[in-house]
């Protein structure tokens, strides 16, 4: 309790952070406990009902739970999120780490792909990927990793150029173990805590591009409640119902911006050199 | 200057042939045939092979890759399937508005980020840089279509300020003007957001070098110091990361234009993802390509014009 104390005090903006994304965490798991309503339930007689006693955050135009909805959707949002960048993660990190650690004319190759499908802006290779493969679920995991596999191999593969001439590395070799013993086993667990930082930071985009497909329609298939979703409805009903476009726009900023926060404040404490510096 | 010009020039095309494989390996991945999917699955084996060969689907993938590169370089990026005009004149006609937006979007970015940027570096770890950094998180964590959906309740649903939805074509210059404001600011936060955090870790960087003391020792009055030693200095990463952020800009000028009802590229494209029109995306693919090619490459020449020691390096 005392470090915790502590810690609120000494890492105010990492506190914040932490306790933005719990409290979407925290919706999420227990949504089917704490929803008033059923999300999808349709009522008819009261649509477009503004925020009230009954509807806190107002009803939609089939006459469903605004707040009922954001609870449900944080669902769809933390799965995309953590499910895409995991991936990410693991196909990414892999490439980056092979690549740094074989090096030479393989290494140049990958590296120019990478470079590629960076310079390409993410929201739209996603757009256009999606489109192409058809809007559900997995297709949109599946694009938002493709987006964010080339940060990650390039932030993987930078230590290992210089961790692989490290002397126990060399040890390794001495003993026998094969490259891809090494390479997990040894070399890994030097990366992980960059790339772990790197993954908050991109959770956040994650969260935004899911939104954004969402909102364009390229989302997980109605009536399942996406935040993205539900700001295209608020959109289309801008001029009937405004607080339809505005409760999921703050849902979403709360999780973006706590994971942001989070992820800024795991950068520092890794990294002292950029301590409070960007 | 001109050889500096010609270098990056040259290193630009092995970038560009790269994406343009990118683009033809991304749009052959996807399973099932485009004629059936254009067609719909009624369609005659006759009907299928027609428009195969219409576009150019019945080739070897080889033939199709080295046409793709040769057309694509020629500037031939091929037809709607939907309207079967030229895709350069479809995109033609609205690229003025993406990049007038784009580029009031990145001034504002930069009247409202470098100050800021700098005036937080100034003040480290005061009141003014936590609230500064505090604004800059926020700003970039919003996605824009959130951002712009919240200018249009504020400023046009509350305060009646802009016009809601403006379809009617913009008659004069300042018509135009008007419906460019809350676009242009809802992406400009973003940007400015972008642009506030790079400039102070860049000035940061910069104020504990040795020339900052010895110009404050021979006495440059410090505002010039600020702006004209250290910034000048500074504007190095500040560059190469809005070249990098021109990329998001223009992608999230696809929402902004959604949400504020504007034509340009983001309609278009969006219209051929309604569409289903495949040679559409892939020549959408392509221009976008382009357009990121020739940022960098602005990019590296800006390098050229504001720090002379590029040019020889």
């Amino acid at each position: 309790m005392k470090r915790a104390r502590r810690f609120i005090r000494t890492h105010p903006a990492t506190s914040l952070g932490i306790l933005l994304c719990a409290l979407v965490v925290a919706g999420a798991v227990l949504a089917p406990w704490i929803a008033p309503y059923d999300p999808n339930d349709q009522n008819i007689v009261d649509r477009f009902q503004p925020p009230s006693g009954d509807y806190w955050l107002g009803t939609d135009s089939y006459g469903r739970d605004v707040l009922s909805r954001i609870l449900w959707g944080a669902q769809i949002s933390l799965l995309v999120a953590v499910t895409s960048i995991a991936a990410a993660i693991v196909i990414g990190g892999t490439i980056g780490m092979v690549s740094g650690y074989v090096g030479g004319r393989v290494d140049l190759l990958i590296m120019q792909v990478m470079d590629v499908l960076l310079s390409f802006p993410s929201l739209i290779l996603g757009l256009i990927v999606v489109a192409l493969l058809g809007p559900d679920l997995v297709n949109m995991v599946f694009a938002i990793a493709l987006t964010a596999i080339a940060p990650f191999a390039r932030i993987a593969r930078a230590p290992v150029l210089s961790l692989k001439e490290q002397t126990f590395v060399e040890a390794g070799r001495a003993l026998g173990f094969s490259h891809t013993r090494i390479l997990f086993v040894h070399v890994l667990p030097n990366i992980m805590s960059e790339v772990l930082v790197m993954g908050s930071l991109w959770m956040a985009t994650a969260v935004r591009t899911e939104a954004s497909l969402s909102f364009i329609g390229l989302g997980v298939k109605p009536p399942t409640a996406t935040w993205g979703s539900m700001m295209r409805e608020g959109f289309e009903n801008i001029l009937d119902a405004p607080w339809l476009a505005f409760w999921p726009g703050i849902a979403i900023l709360i999780l973006v911006l706590g994971l942001n926060m989070v992820g800024d404040g795991l950068r520092d404490a890794t990294d002292p050199r950029l301590r409070g510096e960007t | 200057m001109i050889y500096y010009i010609l270098r990056r020039l040259l290193a630009a095309i092995p970038t560009l042939l790269a994406v343009l494989t990118l683009v033809f390996v991304l749009v052959r991945i996807v399973p099932g045939d485009p004629a059936i999917a254009i067609l719909g699955d009624q369609a005659t084996p006759a009907a299928v092979a027609a428009l195969d060969h219409k576009l150019g689907l019945d080739k070897p993938m080889w033939q199709q890759y080295v046409d793709f590169l040769g057309n694509s370089l020629s500037g031939d990026f091929g037809q709607s399937m939907i309207t079967g005009r030229p895709i350069i004149s479809e995109v033609g006609a609205v690229i003025a508005y993406t990049a007038n937006l784009t580029l009031a979007a990145l001034l504002i970015g930069c009247i409202i980020g470098i100050p800021l940027g700098v005036w937080a570096a100034l003040n480290r770890n005061r009141t003014i840089d936590y609230a500064a950094r505090l604004v800059s998180l926020i700003g970039l964590s919003f996605p824009v279509f959130v951002s712009g959906i919240y200018m249009l309740l504020l400023f046009a649903l509350h305060w009646h300020l802009f016009p809601v939805i403006g379809s009617a074509p913009a008659a004069t210059v300042l018509d135009q003007l008007n419906r460019l404001v809350l676009p242009a600011a809802t992406l400009g936060i973003v940007m400015s957001a972008y642009i506030t955090r790079v400039t102070r870790s860049a000035m940061l960087a910069v104020l504990g070098e040795d020339y900052i003391r010895t110009a404050r020792a021979k006495g440059v009055p410090w505002r010039r110091v600020v702006w004209h030693h250290a910034l000048r200095n500074a504007a190095m990463p500040v560059v190469t990361v809005v070249g990098l952020y021109i990329g998001i800009l223009i992608g999230n000028s696809v929402l902004t234009e959604i949400v504020f009802n504007r034509p340009g590229l983001g309609s278009i494209i969006v219209a051929a993802l309604n569409n289903r029109d495949y040679t559409m995306l892939q020549g959408l693919m392509v221009i976008y390509c382009f357009l990121i090619v020739v940022v960098n490459l602005l990019t590296d020449l800006t390098y050229g014009l504001i720090d002379p020691r590029v040019q020889h390096g």
